[in-house]
């Protein structure tokens, strides 16, 4: 009993916030302003159903799976390269390099770095 | 001589526990079967990662990882309210630049994906040298605010376990 409102109310919040983050892919104007709700979605929208998961198995089938952790775990390392790709493709292709910040080094952000000095071996590049 | 076979230890026991996860039982077959990916996956890749990442405390280590899931839980809370309540022309979305102190990669890898695992700001690149990320925040009325967070919350952690 208690557990299934657990689950109920798990799978509720994950609806909820994936929910949530896919308005906010509706509604948001900027491409950089989008990418932040997906981000929303796997964290907290899948977590909570995976979780969910986990509860269901061990309690209610009574026979405990423990791979909705590995893929919290995958679901986690693997979110941020994505984001991280999306952002260097926008960056490379939409966003005028003036509009950025300055990065506070001498060296310019990696992604509008010009082919020579990328082509230098990064040694190198490195130096304190 | 083990440092040869097990270039990095911490991996092949992961790998060895993620593979246990993955088939759902321990058995002897599936164990053995672990034990000849542990091995032969940290070989194989060495090359691609020569050094070993020092941890000094994993405690510590434990210890970020339920504060990152805490702080997760809150920024998505934050996230939804901007999302359903907020106006588009009042979000205030910035640039931010991240000085980095942190040197190993490894923890500059962890910090990156923190940064882009809590809703709200998403890591987009790293400046050439290695010595600042580039951070795009969803709605910022201050982002110095955001930097020092940042470096206090997660960087100052990170540089105690890793450095």
């Amino acid at each position: 009993m208690l557990a299934e409102l657990v689950i109920s109310l798990l799978l509720v919040i994950g609806g909820v916030f994936g929910l949530v983050g896919s308005l906010g892919l509706l509604k948001l104007r900027q491409p950089m302003q989008r990418l932040h709700a997906p981000t929303k979605a796997t964290t907290i929208g899948v977590g909570a159903a995976l979780l969910a998961s986990v509860i269901y198995a061990a309690t209610v089938k009574g026979d405990p799976s423990w791979q909705e952790l590995l893929i919290i775990m995958f679901l986690f390392i693997t979110s941020p390269v994505t984001a991280n790709f999306l952002s260097k493709a926008h960056l490379h292709r939409t966003i005028p390099p003036e509009s950025l910040p300055a990065t506070g080094t001498d060296s310019p952000w990696a992604t509008l770095e010009t082919e020579d000095a990328a082509q230098a071996p990064a040694a190198d590049r490195k130096a304190p | 001589m083990l440092a040869r076979i097990f270039p990095h230890p911490v991996l092949t026991a992961g790998l060895i526990v993620i593979w246990l996860l993955l088939v759902n039982h321990i058995k002897v077959g599936s164990l053995v079967m672990a034990a000849i990916l542990g091995t032969a996956i940290p070989l194989l890749t060495r090359a691609y990662w020569p050094d070993r990442p020092r941890i000094r405390s994993l405690r510590a280590l434990a210890g970020y990882a339920l504060l990152v899931v805490w702080d997760i839980i809150l920024a998505n809370i934050i996230v939804a309210r901007i999302i359903l309540f907020k106006p588009n022309d009042r979000i205030e979305t910035r640039w931010i630049t991240v000085p980095l102190d942190l040197r190993t990669p490894e923890a500059i890898t962890l910090l990156a994906a923190t940064i882009t695992l809590t809703p709200g700001t998403v890591t987009a690149d790293m400046s050439a040298c290695g010595r600042a990320l580039l951070i795009h925040s969803l709605h910022a009325p201050d982002p110095d605010a955001v930097r020092d967070e940042i470096k206090s919350r997660y960087e100052a952690r990170l540089k105690r376990i890793f450095e």
